[in-house]
């Protein structure tokens, strides 16, 4: 479908050499933080951002210097920008009048997206008398109205409750299904982009750091900026020393699979990385050693656990530890870059509902070393992945 | 209970104090449309009362006497003509001005600005000598033109700024929608952007007709004939059979008809000034 490479600048380079190739009918995501270049890069798609260098390549035609309106392309905003002066109806049929279609035809089509949209007794109604979700549902009926070759979204839902949110996630997902249109859908949330992309670009400060299927950005994470930004609750960074299969964590030692041991080592050769690593730990991957039955692979350490949050499915426990400062300073500078706080430095641990451990314990924590990554803290790259 | 003000009290006193204001605004007006209601000799022998005492009463007469009048008829016509055309000329090219004052950043554009807010401020009456000159030379003077071109060199900054501001509220994405969309900026602007600042347009109209309606300066000192004398230079050449006992009851019912245009004209644009009509454009 495209093909790019573009730089953009104003002197400080918004969108800084991404390429991404979206396949025909594929459903695509940019995420990131706020101010990592991802509006930017979708308004230059649609065409209302210049484009300083690089091609922007539509079915196979170069678009760079085409107005808005040549690229067939239908865009709905993060504040969706429904025309208040006109109906809903007028609304959707906006794309068909300007192509002066015949009013038969805009009729039909009007009556076939607002069907599909459950919009048909909203229809002359204003849009200043409808709901946030009616509005968003509004703005997706005036995309879809018109055959354009590609839907773009810009945080469609980051103005609705998170209810509703949940909802009209699940509705474009199943409108892209049905419809099979390339779509390229921007948003800061994670959530979002690994429910709903066949695959997510995964940016930062304009460079594009990962593309990948959401199930490889959750295992495979190149990097530790990745790494933090993808899974909820984010994944726990560990000061570590490596040595062999052993690694020393601030909670004691821990023995790397024999497989993992050798792709650290061969990692650490190759480039070069020198004094200790971090280790990136999902919540998931420990548990509470007294809950499991059966041995298991991994290892286990005891820990003072610091606060416990109980919801029922599973428990969230908190265990502090101390870092020594470059690797802080490492993590505080990461959680920067993910728009977080640098809070205290600590590991959160997801056990099991059944799990007995309450605050001011010292818990036994199994940990599934299989699933741990180890970074190496200069260039952030995960050694543990091929 | 003691520590508040009841309530009624804090109403009537409310209500009072929009009475004294309306007193001492409408006061003149009232009093005006009262002398035109009072016979001609009354007014000269002096009739002191608000209501015509028994007799003073002079009925419609004064207004028909004046609409009879050919001069008074012709002024209002030309006062009309040349309202009318100085705010259609005025707000259309102030509405393309403002618009790309503000949407598009060009050289000079500050410049523009300042320069029309300074001929706003320019006092009318150090104008009028240069132009009776000029218009004189040029053979504008006394003629519809000659009033609409200073006409608008006072109304268009006015509007450019009213318009201006209200182009600067509506929503980026308002247009960049029309756009993907498929329209030309020629199109996003007739069919979204100037729809949605209506108001603002409005808002423009009904200040300029004003300007153009209640002028005196030009209007006395432009014209000499009825070709394109307005209604409140006319009315200051209303002067009856005898110059020096000047009709008053004549004049205030001549004050109050041309006063009717311009309330015709606000009730009409009041109603699409309605704020807020950009409410469910964007998520605010």
């Amino acid at each position: 479908m495209k093909n790019i490479v573009k730089k953009y600048g104003d002197g400080f380079p918004a969108v800084n050499d991404v390429s991404i190739d979206v396949a025909d009918g594929e459903f695509v995501i940019l995420v990131g933080p706020s101010g990592c270049g991802k509006s930017t890069l979708l308004r230059m798609i649609v065409g209302l951002e210049d484009i300083t260098s690089g091609d922007m390549v539509i079915g196979g035609k170069r678009v760079n210097d085409l107005a808005p309106r040549d690229r067939n392309l239908a865009m709905v905003f993060q504040n969706y920008a429904l025309y208040p002066h006109l109906t809903v109806y007028e609304n959707i049929a906006f794309p068909l009048r300007l192509a002066k279609v015949d009013d038969a035809t805009v009729d039909a089509k009007v009556r076939e997206a607002s069907k599909t949209l459950e919009l048909d007794e909203h229809l002359d109604r204003k849009p200043g008398n409808l709901s946030g979700g009616q509005r968003q549902r509004v703005a997706m009926g005036r995309a879809i109205v018109r055959d354009a070759d590609a839907f773009l979204f810009d945080e469609p839902l980051s103005n609705l409750d998170a209810k509703l949110r949940g909802q009209m996630r699940t509705e474009i997902a199943r409108l892209q299904k049905r419809l099979g249109i390339t779509t390229v859908y921007v948003t800061h949330d994670q959530t979002e982009a690994m429910t709903l992309g066949d695959r997510v670009a995964v940016l930062k400060r304009g460079v594009l750091q990962q593309l990948a299927t959401p199930r490889e950005l959750y295992e495979k994470p190149v990097n530790l900026f990745v790494a933090g930004f993808i899974g909820s609750p984010p994944m726990n960074f560990l000061p570590a020393t490596v040595e062999g299969p052993t690694v020393t964590l601030p909670f004691g030692t821990v023995q790397l699979p024999e497989e993992r041991a050798r792709m650290v080592a061969d990692a650490v050769e190759r480039l070069g990385v020198s004094g200790p690593l971090i280790a990136g730990i999902r919540p998931e991957h420990f548990e509470d050693a007294s809950v499991l039955d059966t041995e298991r692979g991994g290892s286990t350490f005891r820990a003072q656990v610091d606060v416990v949050e109980w919801l029922g499915n599973q428990a969230y426990a908190y265990l502090p530890f101390e870092a020594p400062d470059e690797v802080t300073e490492q993590l505080a500078q990461l959680e920067r870059d993910l728009d977080g706080e640098s809070l205290r430095t600590q590991v959160v641990v997801s056990l099991d509902a059944s799990s007995g451990v309450t605050a001011g314990d010292e818990a036994e924590i199994w940990i599934d070393t299989s699933s741990m990554h180890l970074f190496d803290p200069a260039s952030g790259a995960n050694l543990t992945v091929g | 209970m003691a520590a508040t003000t009841p309530n009624w009290l804090r109403r009537s006193g409310t209500a009072l104090g929009c009475v004294l204001i309306l007193a001492w605004c409408l006061l003149p007006v009232v009093w005006i449309i009262s002398l035109s209601f009072k016979s001609q000799i009354a007014i000269t022998n002096g009739s002191p009362g608000f209501f015509p005492a028994s007799g003073d009463f002079a009925g419609w007469a004064n207004y028909r006497d004046v609409w009879d009048n050919d001069q008074f008829r012709r002024a209002i016509f030309n006062s009309i003509g040349i309202s009318l055309i100085a705010t259609l000329l005025s707000v259309a090219i102030a509405t393309l001005a403002a618009y790309a004052i503000a949407r598009l950043e060009f050289r000079g554009k500050k410049l523009v600005l300042s320069m029309a807010l300074a001929f706003a401020m320019f006092p009318v009456v150090s104008l009028v000598g240069p132009l009776f000159d000029m218009w004189r030379t040029i053979g504008l003077y006394d003629s519809w033109p000659g009033l609409i071109i200073p006409y608008m060199s006072f109304t268009l900054p006015l509007a450019i700024w009213t318009l201006s501001a209200f182009f600067r509220e509506i929503p980026w994405e308002m247009e960049q929608a029309a756009q993907v969309d498929g329209a030309t900026s020629w199109q996003a602007f007739r069919r979204v952007i100037v729809p949605l600042a209506a108001p603002g347009v409005f808002t423009a109209a009904i200040l300029t007709f004003f300007f153009a309606w209640n002028d005196f300066v030009f209007g006395i000192s432009l014209t000499s004939t009825e070709n394109a004398r307005p209604i409140p230079a006319s009315l200051s050449f209303f002067v009856g059979s005898d110059p020096f006992n000047r009709p008053a009851s004549l004049l205030a019912a001549g004050a109050v008809i041309s006063t009717i245009p311009i309330i015709v004209i606000v009730l009409l644009f009041q109603r699409k000034i309605v704020a807020g009509l950009t409410s469910g454009a964007v998520k605010g």
